[in-house]
């Protein structure tokens, strides 16, 4: 082959290849692969992980998803089922995952480390890494360390060695969200050996190494990941904190559009999807071609909320007018199309849980009367502002509450919010009418009420609600759930949730819910309180 | 020739200095707070502090800035907090995509425009006139998204001929070795022809989409700046000394017509490499356009910044490659700085 090859030729020739080998293979398994199709799940969604360690400094969400599938955490939940019979984590029920026996004392909890666990390297896993791993979450600030605050889970002094297969836990105070909090993603348990190796000393948790790198036990492993483009996972044959996974391998690709994420659900290339637009998913539910699992956010709500520091919403008769002007069912058919759980209308007192409906319905007569009775009878104008990251829910959500509000004199301007923007005008807390998502990890009334109703005034507390009646409900309900009191319990909660409704600072509108479309021989989808995948359940064939 | 180049760089230093310059304060004064989008959704004002400070948002603009210059000045772009890599590597790796993709779609415009030009141009008026016009309108009013996801829809999921949206490879192949970044090439060096075959069929849809979108200029210049040459003496005098109709159009009339062509080029290549932001969303594909985009809703600075003085290099070598041509096609045209 020393021919010269001259352009001409050079052209020629790849004209010629492009030729012969015409159009493009039919779909995207070749057939030759067909064995390791079956045991390999395609996964597409939006957007991936920009970090694989949940302790990074930003990782998001996607991101969180890699890590709960590559690292253990001492214990986990229990499934048991859920609304519509999908597996859904037990709040109240946790089984071992690294630790194989769970002590619970009075003022501390004892870990047994489960024998044979192993890191991905190989190195056993000890008391010591469990420690340091504690330590880190505790330690590093930003959000892991924020979470673990949530169950008063703060000093490493807190996290004691006991021998090399025990570990304990000890309470700084009593606490009921002390033990759920072992079970989030956060207190995930890393190589600190292989970390230590990788840190420097302007890093000294290794965090940019366990950036790029998986330094767990867990089920699956990273064996390659192009940000923004796919994340590939392998199955940790060694894995002994469970029955081994059925899927040996996970490719999870990002496809941008939505439309063509349906598509290639629909020509069956794709076995998973999530992030749809309800449209999208209420339709292939119809087209029944599809298994679609919809699961309502546990703890969480949209909810249009009223800044009640500045007229005119710290009228309470103006929040009440515009809870009666809502266009609650037209919301559930045209935005949701059906997929989400009514939050209003109730006839019946509220139950003690957590999210309820709320007596409110569309009536304008009796908004009407009340914005006079406020001193509004012409109305006024005010701006409404939604978060534009989630736009397919927000856009026509703010156009109806609109057109309602309209009808009662509340002229309203819509104010669109970036989402890099979005949590900075959330925090100043200025934004006078907004509609948001809030869904608490821990599956329990009286902290979704700590961080958004207590005057503590969290970050979520977007209304700047200040109530000393609320305050002391809230405290209450913790008191007596830490103390087993019931009956108090039951009855603070009740309280904390008829005055969250009499006050009416933010409208709860309806229960979103998250959902999963796959194929229909995909099986072994769980809910679980992050709303990610569990890849370890899934089964294929 | 090499002192032209070299005038021609060092008038390209000053504009290359003030996009540093505006890429930075611009990127400051968006709207959106880097902190606090990374801090999470569960995030209390004071974690947001602790962000800013590991990122070092909470110095000074001129802090700031001299770190960012002397880190550029190492070829260090920074770190992406989007997808956590460096800048750098992450251009590297995504301009060759953008690249591949935009160079096979402006070959294909071209295989198309420039003859449908020419005979627009000499059959003035005829139905391929009018089907010129008609392309070219009917080019440039469709939105690259819209015809991307009508292909996709007829081609992928209608008839099944072409595959999955997925990006640059299917799921299974693996990239062929990187010499080039360009997987077509890289394939036929490799020698590894099922790889080419599935990239190149990969390919094909979004190229195409992009090739409608750029034949409208090419089509149009070609045809008016062909009309001008026709019109002009030295072709009627070519005409009338005999020479054959084929040779008039082709060696004389085309080849004077071509500068504009070139010039015309040029510019729809530097704005369809940052501007098929829209066809790498519709086919997945993994170029700078829609990583630029995304860095930019999520406020991270550093792949801006990147994105933005790599295009600005990029124009300045385009414009550079474009005039050294013009020399070559026509030796009149003297390159001055």
């Amino acid at each position: 082959m020393a021919r010269h090859l001259d352009r001409r030729g050079f052209l020629k020739s790849t004209a010629a290849t492009a030729l012969a080998t015409g159009v493009a293979a039919p779909a995207v398994w070749s057939p030759a692969k067909a064995q390791s199709r079956q045991e390999t799940l395609l996964v597409v969604s939006e957007s991936g992980p920009n970090n694989i360690d949940i302790h990074g400094v930003g990782t998001n969400v996607p991101g969180y998803e890699v890590s709960w599938n590559c690292y253990d955490r001492l214990i986990s939940h229990e499934m048991k089922s859920g609304p519509g019979g999908v597996p859904y984590y037990d709040r109240d029920k946790f089984k071992p995952e690294l630790a194989d026996d769970m002590n619970i004392g009075d003022m501390s909890v004892t870990f047994r480390l489960r024998k044979g666990a192993k890191f991905h390297d190989g190195t056993p896993v000890t008391a010591k890494d469990v420690k340091w791993s504690l330590d880190r979450a505790v330690t590093v600030g930003g959000f892991p360390t924020f979470q673990m605050k949530a169950g008063s889970l703060e000093k490493p002094e807190q996290f004691v060695v006991v021998d090399d297969n025990t570990v304990r836990v000890d309470f700084l105070r009593k606490d009921k969200l002390t033990v759920p909090d072992l079970a989030v993603i956060v207190p995930a348990i890393y190589n600190s050996e292989l970390v230590k190796k990788n840190a420097t000393p302007d890093d000294p948790w290794g965090l940019n190494y366990t950036k790029q790198n998986i330094a767990g036990s867990g089920a699956y492993k990273v064996s390659r990941w192009t940000p923004g483009t796919e994340v590939v996972l392998d199955r940790n044959d060694d894995w002994a904190s469970g029955p081994l996974p059925k899927i040996k391998r996970v490719i999870w690709r990002m496809v941008p559009s939505a439309g063509n994420r349906r598509a290639l659900l629909e020509r069956g290339d794709a076995d998973v999807s999530y992030e749809l637009p309800n449209k999208d998913f209420a339709e292939l539910k119809d087209s029944g071609k599809l298994s679609v699992v919809s699961t309502p956010f546990s703890n969480g709500c949209q909810y249009l909320g009223m800044n009640v520091t500045k007229p005119p919403f710290d009228n309470l008769k103006v929040r009440q007018a515009v809870a009666y002007a809502i266009p609650y069912q037209k919301i559930m058919d045209a935005v949701l199309y059906g997929l989400g759980t009514p939050l209003f209308g109730a006839t019946a007192p509220p139950p003690a849980a957590w999210p309820v409906a709320h007596a409110y319905n569309l009536d304008l007569a009796k908004a009407r009367q009340l914005l006079s009775e406020a001193g509004y009878p012409n109305g006024f104008e005010t701006t409404l502002s939604f978060d534009l990251g989630f736009a397919v829910v927000n856009e026509p959500l703010c156009v109806l509450i609109q057109e309602s509000l309209a009808q009662i004199g509340i002229k309203t301007t819509i104010n669109k919010v970036t989402g890099a923007n979005w949590r900075t005008e959330l925090n100043k807390k200025v934004m006078p009418l907004y509609t948001n998502v809030f869904s608490g990890w821990l599956d329990y009334p009286e902290y979704f009420f700590f961080w958004c109703y207590h005057g503590s005034n969290s970050v979520f507390n977007t209304m700047s609600y200040q109530s000393p009646q609320m305050d002391a409900l809230i405290d209450g309900a913790r008191t007596a759930a830490a103390n087993g009191d019931n009956a108090a319990y039951e009855k603070d909660v009740k309280g904390f949730i008829d005055l969250a409704f009499t006050d009416i600072p933010r409208i709860p509108l309806f229960q979103p819910y998250s959902n999963v479309a796959m194929q229909k021989n995909v099986s072994g989808y769980q809910y679980w309180f992050h709303r990610r995948l569990d890849y370890r359940s899934f089964v294929k064939g | 020739m090499l002192r032209t180049i070299g005038k021609r760089i060092a008038t390209a230093i000053p504009s290359l200095i003030g996009v540093i310059v505006v890429t930075f304060l611009l990127t400051r004064v968006l709207p959106g707070d880097t902190a606090s989008f990374f801090a999470g959704p569960a995030a209390t004002p004071q974690a947001i502090e602790e962000v800013r400070k590991q990122l070092g948002l909470d110095r000074s603009l001129p802090e700031q800035f001299v770190s960012y210059v002397s880190h550029l000045v190492r070829g260090d772009l920074g770190t992406s907090l989007t997808t956590g890599r460096p800048v750098v590597t992450e251009l590297a790796t995504r301009l060759p995509a953008s690249a591949e993709l935009t160079l096979l779609g402006l070959l294909i415009a071209l295989l198309i425009a420039v003859p449908l030009g020419i005979i627009a141009a000499v059959r003035q008026g005829s139905w391929i006139d009018h089907l010129c016009r008609i392309v070219a309108t009917a080019g440039v009013s469709l939105p690259v998204f819209f015809t991307g996801l009508i292909f996709v829809y007829v081609f992928y999921f209608i008839l099944g001929i072409s595959p999955a949206p997925l990006g640059r490879l299917d799921v299974f192949a693996s990239p062929p070795p990187d010499i080039t970044g360009f997987y077509l090439i890289d394939a036929l060096i490799a020698r590894d022809f099922e790889t080419f075959r599935a990239a190149l069929a990969q390919i094909t849809l979004p190229a195409v989409t992009l090739a409608v979108f750029s034949l409208a200029p090419i089509a149009r210049i070609t045809r008016a700046s062909m009309l001008a040459v026709l019109s002009s003496e030295f072709i009627r005098t070519a005409r009338a000394s005999g020479l054959k109709p084929s040779t008039v159009v082709m060696t004389y009339a085309f080849r004077n017509a071509m500068l504009p062509v070139i010039t015309t080029l040029g510019m729809v290549f530097s704005f369809l490499l940052g501007a098929n932001v829209l066809v790498e969303k519709v086919f997945a594909w993994p170029g700078i356009g829609s990583y630029a985009v995304e860095a930019l809703i999520a406020s991270d600075f550093a792949p801006v910044q990147g994105f933005v003085l790599t295009m600005a290099v990029l124009y300045v070598l385009i414009n550079l490659g474009i005039d050294l041509l013009y020399g070559i096609i026509d030796p009149r045209v003297k390159v001055e700085a």
